[in-house]
């Protein structure tokens, strides 16, 4: 009988701070706990008693890798709450906005974070030495992205002008139309990085997934549309609560999420990309044919290939938000102050990202949630290990234990978002 | 010569200041070549053992655990610089320090005795000697360049601390409170945005924390006499630095 135990102490290239626990008793994997230690920050405790108009700026602080979704979520929340509503070149502004930090997000993870784990190399530094244009290529096309955010938000990592009814200052055409080149050239970039991943190997694994995500009549979602799911889920936002429960687990910080009745599920851009393949634009969708890429897809280490498609989505939506702006005549719409509860999904890179608060009426917070989407996206990672068994009872430890850890990633998971390094622990228990 | 060792070490924060260093895209490669980039979980599953010429520490200190790991830190560090509002003053986190913890942690948690935390958020110069501090929620890229190349030749980095007022002011901004009277917290505020938030029409908001010897307490008489009520002034300095000494003072004080 055998029984040994790898201790890695950092899970690395994620953000945040976690450990997994993984034993495995002959092929079957008994015990797989990811556990998110990352210091709690209690956010939705320090959302009470503030305006809600700060919502946007204090809830950015959840994640610095994905602000932008906290600040559209929390801006859509607060405005249900105050019966406002943000149409016109507003609403494609934040469109634009939105496409900035998914092109910048997903790169930063496909190249920095995932690729070294298909090519086998310790971080984007080690890759660059081999492939040294590859990575400048995708800096280009990263650097595109931040640049949008960096344009219209005013910096790229919590940026300063997103405000509860739009803009504090809305861009001249002049001031957009100065990113298209970079944009363009980014585009052309993004497919060539796209037929670059298709060449990795990519390890076969699928699951039965309850796979979630916003569809909304006739755009790749961003910002608004239903909730629906691959097991008849088919709902208004309104609707969250009472289809999906967060719960607490003694091994994590964040909290757990699953759909009521049926359990785990993911949100992540497969999730997307299944539910409104139908939506990308022409450009897009020729992108995923090329890589054999439709609807049936439910391997999660495809999620790469998803990510790589849905920036060339998010450049060519950029460039045609950019091409047909005109400035709208005021860059916000007036607020009203009153009582009431405003709930909101939108799309993070990694998944769907639900708020909810209650407001007074002198707009002050009397109670928030938020559903981040690594939280919401934990208990299915966790399940994928628990099918990876026979995989990883076949594999060296030290193979194993890198196998599960690409598995994470995955799911770009963003710890950091509910809770620091991933401690892995693989303890091996041999057939008695 | 050998390159300098850098180590990126993270506690309570959001990541976002560490991102700024991979933000530097370009310049990140260059960074890469003059400097051994022993310890950056973030973006790297090398990890070399210390000890380190040079620390970056991102967050504040809000759980027992990480009051030790930062002395252990502090031990296995050459220079340790701290990046971001977290880590120099406690961050958004440290409006904790105000408020009825245990309460909190039940608003958040149905089993709050899962989880060790302190009931405070606390900058790591509270606990160890730092060597500098760099300002922000989120940090500047082209400052954390100048600190890291100023560290590499050796020289004292070029960073001031002066008010937002005056980089207003550099950039030929019109002040938004007197021009339109909107509240702005630019003059207390520490430089190094390049004043962002008046370019975008909005007042600043003190991401940067206080400047070097601020008053608050007059600027705080003028937002009112511009029509804010003082809830209002106390949660504008209650944000991202509302344990730094000079913000805490004037929005606690009750006279």
């Amino acid at each position: 009988m055998t029984n040994r135990t790898i201790q890695v102490d950092v899970l690395a290239r994620v953000e945040g701070e976690g450990a997994l626990t993984l034993v495995l008793d002959g092929d079957t994997v008994v015990e797989a706990k990811l556990k998110l230690f990352e210091p709690p920050r209690l956010f939705e405790a320090m959302m009470r008693g503030r305006d809600c108009t700060e919502a946007p700026d204090i809830t950015a602080r959840i994640c610095g890798i994905c602000p932008v979704a906290y600040e559209m979520s929390a801006c859509h929340a607060v405005e249900d709450a105050l019966g406002v509503r943000v149409d016109g070149a507003l609403r494609e502004l934040r469109r634009l906005l939105y496409c900035g930090e998914w092109i910048e997000s997903h790169v930063l993870h496909m190249v920095m974070l995932h690729a070294p784990d298909f090519l086998g190399f310790p971080d984007a530094m080690a890759l660059a030495k081999h492939h040294p244009e590859r990575v400048r290529g995708s800096l280009r096309i990263k650097q595109a992205g931040n640049a949008i955010v960096a344009v219209l938000g005013g910096r790229e990592i919590h940026p300063v002008n997103i405000k509860v009814g739009g803009f504090y200052r809305v861009p001249s055409r002049a001031e957009l139309a100065q990113l298209l080149p970079a944009l363009r050239g980014a585009l052309d970039e993004a497919q060539d990085m796209l037929d670059w991943l298709a060449t990795f190997e990519i390890p076969s694994f699928a699951r039965d997934y309850e796979l979630v995500a916003l569809r909304h009549p006739s755009e790749y979602p961003m910002n608004e549309g239903r909730l629906v799911s691959t097991k008849g889920l088919d709902i208004d936002v309104h609707e969250f609560r009472a289809h999906i429960e967060e719960y607490q687990v003694a091994h994590s910080t964040a909290l757990q999420a699953r759909m009521i009745g049926r359990g785990s599920y993911q949100s992540g851009p497969l999730a997307r990309f299944v539910h409104n393949a139908d939506r990308l634009s022409p450009i897009a969708a020729a992108s995923a044919a090329r890589v054999g890429l439709d609807p049936t897809c439910r391997n999660p280490y495809r999620m790469l290939h998803v990510r790589g498609v849905e920036v060339i989505y998010a450049l060519d939506e950029a460039i045609r938000i950019i091409s047909s702006y005109a400035p709208p005549a005021a860059a916000s719409v007036p607020l009203v102050m009153r009582a009431g509860t405003g709930q909101a999904v939108t799309c993070a890179p990694r998944g769907i990202l639900y708020h909810r608060y209650v407001v007074d009426d002198a707009g002050l917070v009397s109670d928030a949630q938020i559903a981040p989407p690594t939280a919401q996206n934990q208990l299915g990672i966790e399940e994928d290990l628990f099918a990876m068994g026979p995989t990883l009872a076949a594999m060296s430890l030290e193979a194993a234990t890198r196998r599960a850890e690409h598995a994470i990633r995955n799911y770009d998971p963003c710890i950091s978002c509910s809770t620091h390094f991933l401690t892995l622990r693989f303890e091996q228990r041999g057939t008695p | 010569m050998a390159r300098p060792k850098l180590a990126v070490w993270k506690f309570s924060s959001c990541d976002g200041c560490q991102l700024s260093l991979l933000d530097c895209e370009d310049e990140l490669l260059a960074v890469a070549d003059a400097i051994d980039i022993a310890y950056f979980p973030e973006a790297s599953s090398r990890v070399e053992p210390g000890p380190y010429d040079l620390s970056l520490v991102e967050g504040s200190i809000t759980t027992p655990h990480d009051a030790e790991r930062i002395r252990d830190v502090r031990a296995q560090s050459g220079a340790l610089i701290t990046i971001g509002a977290c880590a120099t003053s406690g961050g958004i986190q440290a409006l904790r320090n105000f408020r009825d913890h245990p309460q909190m942690m039940a608003a958040v948690y149905a089993h709050p005795e899962y989880i060790a935390t302190l009931a405070t958020s606390t900058a790591i110069a509270n606990h160890v000697r730092v060597d500098f501090e760099l300002r922000g929620c989120p940090i500047d890229k082209r400052q954390l360049l100048e600190l890291v190349s100023a560290f590499l030749h050796g020289r004292k980095p070029n960073i001031q601390s002066h008010s937002t007022c005056i980089e207003c002011k550099l950039r030929g901004t019109v002040c938004v409170m007197v021009a339109r009277g909107q509240p702005c917290l630019g003059p207390v505020t520490h430089a190094g945005c390049g004043a962002l938030c008046p370019t975008y029409a909005r007042g600043c908001y003190g991401c940067f924390g206080p400047s070097d010897a601020p008053h608050p307490r007059p600027l705080a008489e003028r937002l009112v006499a511009l029509g804010a009520t003082r809830a209002e002034v106390v949660r504008l300095f209650s944000t991202f630095n509302a344990a730094a000494p000079a913000f805490r003072d004037e929005a606690n004080r009750d006279d």
